[in-house]
């Protein structure tokens, strides 16, 4: 079925089954390949997109739900947050295999977004379902930080 | 357009397109030059534009060696972090092969800097040596007034960029043995400031890896895998599978291990996968159980050992312990694990004009699937290409002595009609139970003490499932029957053990088993560490000073042993631990490198353990990039830790019990709530980094567990009545 999808900025007409996860739609048939794939099953939030701001598990979001939405991915990010977090993740070399950070960025976009001062135990909490098999942890929670106090600045 | 036929035009558009100065070694090791990469491997190439690259022939799953290997041919060649790029070598096992390896291109074993060190310091070298002789000769100055500092060719009053001389550099010869920098002139090498050149890219989304690939036309595979090790398919009905748009037709794998699916895109191909029955034949397949591989290997270490490892005198050994004041045995079982990188595995081919085929891969390993294809297609090495992408992660998965992803690729490729690329794509749970795990492993350990507390011999039985045993590793790791890589960091720790035998069983596979993150050093490390903490405990002794004692007076080996213990211990207040917290330290040598970690919790086994801080010192040579090296310290501890907490592959009756991350749990972020690193300031040779940080993690907080809980020697620990907040 056809589908509009307003992703990016830009309104996309693409033809996909109801039920397709809109992380594939953004993958294969828009070839945004900045969300990543991990498990399929919402438990490592590499495919974390926005959906109107609200960062979301595209693998578990149907397509047909996003439609009306603003959807939001790593390569469409600007707002004063992801800017901060960006330049955080640069500053502190968060990356290792990197694979997963799209999907850190997003949440912690997500987070300072609507908390611009988190604790730590709210970092924890909030980046807890963005697993990372290199464990840059220690680095994601001090960029995290660090893009909290850029944006006071 | 204005076609300019003048000879001046004619000899300057030639002169431009010669203009690349290549800088590498012949095969033979030699350092070499020239405007064409042809016979020789370039490890640096410098455009006319001034443009400088380095060719990296180690593949980035985070580790590093894209920063580490530019970082070294821009400090010798004297252009900043900023104006060097670089490029993943093509796969050619005669050019790029791993001095640590043999005839193998490839990227494992905490080797990549280690061996790399020398080799692209001295193309960097070469390429500044040229540059600054082509302007020497150009102002008539001589060579020993110039330099080459961020690009720029200075002194005799002159100064022009390196891009001006790239054409006369290209026609010299290399220099044969070109000055390599005194350590006090490095401004880049051993600098913390130097930044990661993948940290941009991998930010904003635009890093490519394999899973990234898409090729105009391309078809996406995936695998229907037999169920247990070594069933085969006999046939599938996939009449369902018709109903899912996008499905185009599936197909039994020559070799019968599986049912390739293709579809028009991923998601396609996973629904028309789900749709096929796949009738198999079971009568040559796995039907063990992991509980009773775990019983062949618990009998293993209480029977008496296959091989002698060490040449010790067994019963000598015997006879120290037996008349020991005290005696300390506990007998070990580690589990199978899953690497679980990040990115599951992929991998593209296509077809190529001349016949040949390209492979798009974050391949570690190269040469592996490069001979296996070159096989499968009938075709000659050089008609295979092997183009490396970033890869997501890969702790040792990304290199089967099989290339067992790679031949599925190719196999499915092989049975089209090779119009269309095919890009093999596995689920998270076609990685968690896809077998390559690490190996289950037993050991049991026998230690006496006299009445002072002193060991008087050490009995270290280990049952394993051999890695490296038909394989072309073996030639290399296996010497009379023994897997070095199921007793590394036993016999060969630096320790001074007195009256120390190590006997080895190998124990048959009910699964394929392979290297997994610092490879035997996984259990070796927790086995010894564990067993050092309950020797010092029985003795009365302080681990830290019961260690010591028994690297005193030995060589280097024992002293930088001892010293990044020392480090520790001082930099995470060994011994004063604040109200409510207990500590643990371990320290291990593996791929010559020295780590010790203080591990220090909160809470207890019953209500719930948190790690609250790991402190790490460690001496791996010069720390080339020292913030590089930093990271690998901390992942290497999230690895270890994470998995000795709560992961397990078990089997039943063949079958994989776990399917993806909600039965093997990450890591998560708040498992570890602090980790800090402390380099040893050294000049010794660079070794590995990759690894090492890996091996102490987990019994270092074993030990800080066993304060005031229970000695955990089944893993993991939350099947021994640990608990994690």
């Amino acid at each position: 079925m056809a589908i509009s999808l307003k992703l990016n900025g830009q309104t996309h007409e693409v033809d996909a089954e109801p039920g397709t996860p809109l992380l594939w739609v953004i993958r294969d048939e828009l070839k945004l390949t900045g969300t990543k794939f991990g498990c399929g099953v919402a438990s490592c939030g590499a495919c974390t997109v926005h959906l109107d701001g609200e960062p979301v598990r595209s693998c578990q979001t149907y397509v047909e739900d996003a439609e009306g939405a603003e959807i939001t991915t790593i390569e469409g990010l600007n707002s004063k947050a992801a800017q901060a977090v960006q330049a955080a993740w640069v500053e502190l070399d968060v990356v290792q295999c990197g694979y997963c950070q799209s999907g850190q960025i997003m949440s912690a976009v997500g987070l300072l977004t609507g908390n611009p001062k988190p604790t730590v135990e709210e970092i924890d909490d909030y980046m807890n379902g963005n697993a990372c098999r290199c464990a840059t942890y220690q680095r994601i929670r001090a960029a995290i930080q660090r893009a909290s106090d850029m944006m006071e600045a | 357009m204005t076609l300019n036929t003048s000879r001046r035009g004619f000899l300057k558009t030639a002169a431009a397109a010669a203009a690349v100065l290549y800088v590498g070694a012949r095969p033979d090791g030699a350092l070499a030059a020239g405007s064409a990469p042809a016979q020789l491997n370039p490890f640096v190439k410098i455009d006319a534009d001034g443009t400088v690259t380095a060719i990296v022939k180690h593949f980035e799953k985070g580790q590093g060696p894209a920063t580490g290997l530019s970082t070294l041919i821009a400090e010798e060649l004297g252009v900043s972090m900023e104006d060097i790029q670089y490029e993943f070598a093509p796969s050619d096992p005669s050019r790029y092969a791993n001095l640590a390896f043999g005839q193998f291109q490839g990227t494992g074993g905490s080797t990549a800097m280690a061996n790399s060190f020398m080799q692209y310091r001295q193309a960097g070298a070469a390429a500044r040596e040229m540059l600054i002789k082509a302007a020497a000769e150009a102002w008539g100055a001589d060579t020993s007034a110039l330099t080459i500092e961020d690009g720029i060719i200075k002194g005799a009053g002159h100064a022009a960029p390196i891009a001006d001389f790239v054409g006369a550099a290209a026609q010299m010869e290399a220099p044969a043995e070109p000055r390599l920098k005194d350590p006090s002139e490095f401004r880049l090498i051993g600098n913390a400031s130097v930044k990661r050149k993948d940290s941009p890219p991998k930010t904003n989304g635009t890093a490519k890896y394999a899973m990234d690939l898409h090729l105009p036309n391309q078809m996406v595979a995936v695998i229907i895998r037999s169920p247990r090790m070594g069933g085969l398919a006999a046939g599938f009905d996939d009449a369902d599978a018709k109903e899912v748009k996008g499905y185009i037709r599936a197909a039994v794998l020559p070799n019968k291990a599986g049912v390739a699916v293709y579809a028009e895109n991923t998601w396609a191909a996973f629904q028309a996968r789900e749709a096929i029955a796949v009738d198999w034949d079971f009568s040559g397949a796995e039907t063990r159980s992991s509980d009773q591989v775990r019983d062949e290997l618990l009998a293993a270490v209480n029977s008496a050992p296959e091989y002698n490892v060490n040449g010790a005198d067994q019963t000598a050994t015997a006879a120290l312990i037996d008349g020991a004041d005290k005696v300390v045995e506990q007998t070990f079982y580690f589990p199978l694990l899953a690497h679980a990188p990040m990115e599951p595995l992929t991998c593209t081919i296509e077809a190529d004009e001349d016949g040949g085929v390209t492979l798009h891969d974050g391949a570690q390993i190269p040469t592996g699937p490069h001979f296996a294809m070159a096989e499968i297609f009938q075709l000659p090495m050089e008609k295979i290409r092997i183009n490396t992408m970033f890869a997501g992660g890969s702790f040792g998965r990304r290199a089967t002595p099989t290339a067992d992803y790679q031949v599925e690729a190719a196999l499915a490729f092989a049975l089209t009609d090779r119009t269309r690329p095919v890009k093999l794509v596995w689920s998270r749970e076609d990685d968690i139970t896809g077998g390559y795990y690490r190996p289950a492993v037993a050991h049991k350990v026998r230690v006496g003490l006299d009445a002072d507390g002193n060991i008087t011999g050490w009995d270290h039985r280990v049952a394993a499932q051999s890695i490296m045993k038909g394989t072309a590793f073996e030639p290399m790791i296996v010497h009379n029957g023994v897997d070095h890589s199921s007793v590394e960091g036993t016999a060969d720790s630096p320790y001074r053990i007195p009256g120390q035998f190590v006997g080895l069983t190998d124990v048959a596979k009910a699964t394929t088993v392979l290297w997994w993150r610092s490879v035997g050093h996984t259990h070796t490390a927790y086995v010894m560490e564990t067993m050092m903490d309950e020797a010092a405990r029985a003795a009365g002794r302080d681990p830290v000073e019961f260690r010591l004692a028994l690297l005193e007076g030995g060589g280097k080996d024992q002293q930088r042993l001892a010293g990044v213990l020392k480090l520790a211990a001082e930099k995470g207040s060994w011994g004063n631990a604040p109200e409510g917290r207990s500590q643990g330290i371990a320290v291990h040598k593996s791929f010559g490198s020295y780590v010790a970690e203080v591990v220090e919790i909160s809470g207890n086994a019953e209500d719930g353990v948190q790690v609250e801080k790991v402190t790490c010192a460690v001496d791996c040579g010069l720390a080339v990039n020292p913030d590089v090296v930093k990271a690998q310290m901390e992942g290497g501890i999230g690895y270890g830790i994470g998995h000795v907490m709560r992961n397990e592959i078990t089997l039943t009756e063949g079958v994989v019990d776990q399917f993806n991350f909600p039965d093997y749990e990450p890591l998560r972020i708040g498992d570890i709530n602090a980790i800090e690193v402390h380099i040893v300031p050294s000049a010794e040779a660079p070794s590995g980094v990759g690894e090492p940080g890996t091996p102490p993690s987990a019994p270092a907080l074993a030990n800080a567990i066993a304060v005031s809980g229970p000695r955990v020697t089944e893993l993991p620990m939350i099947n021994s009545g640990v608990s994690f907040a």
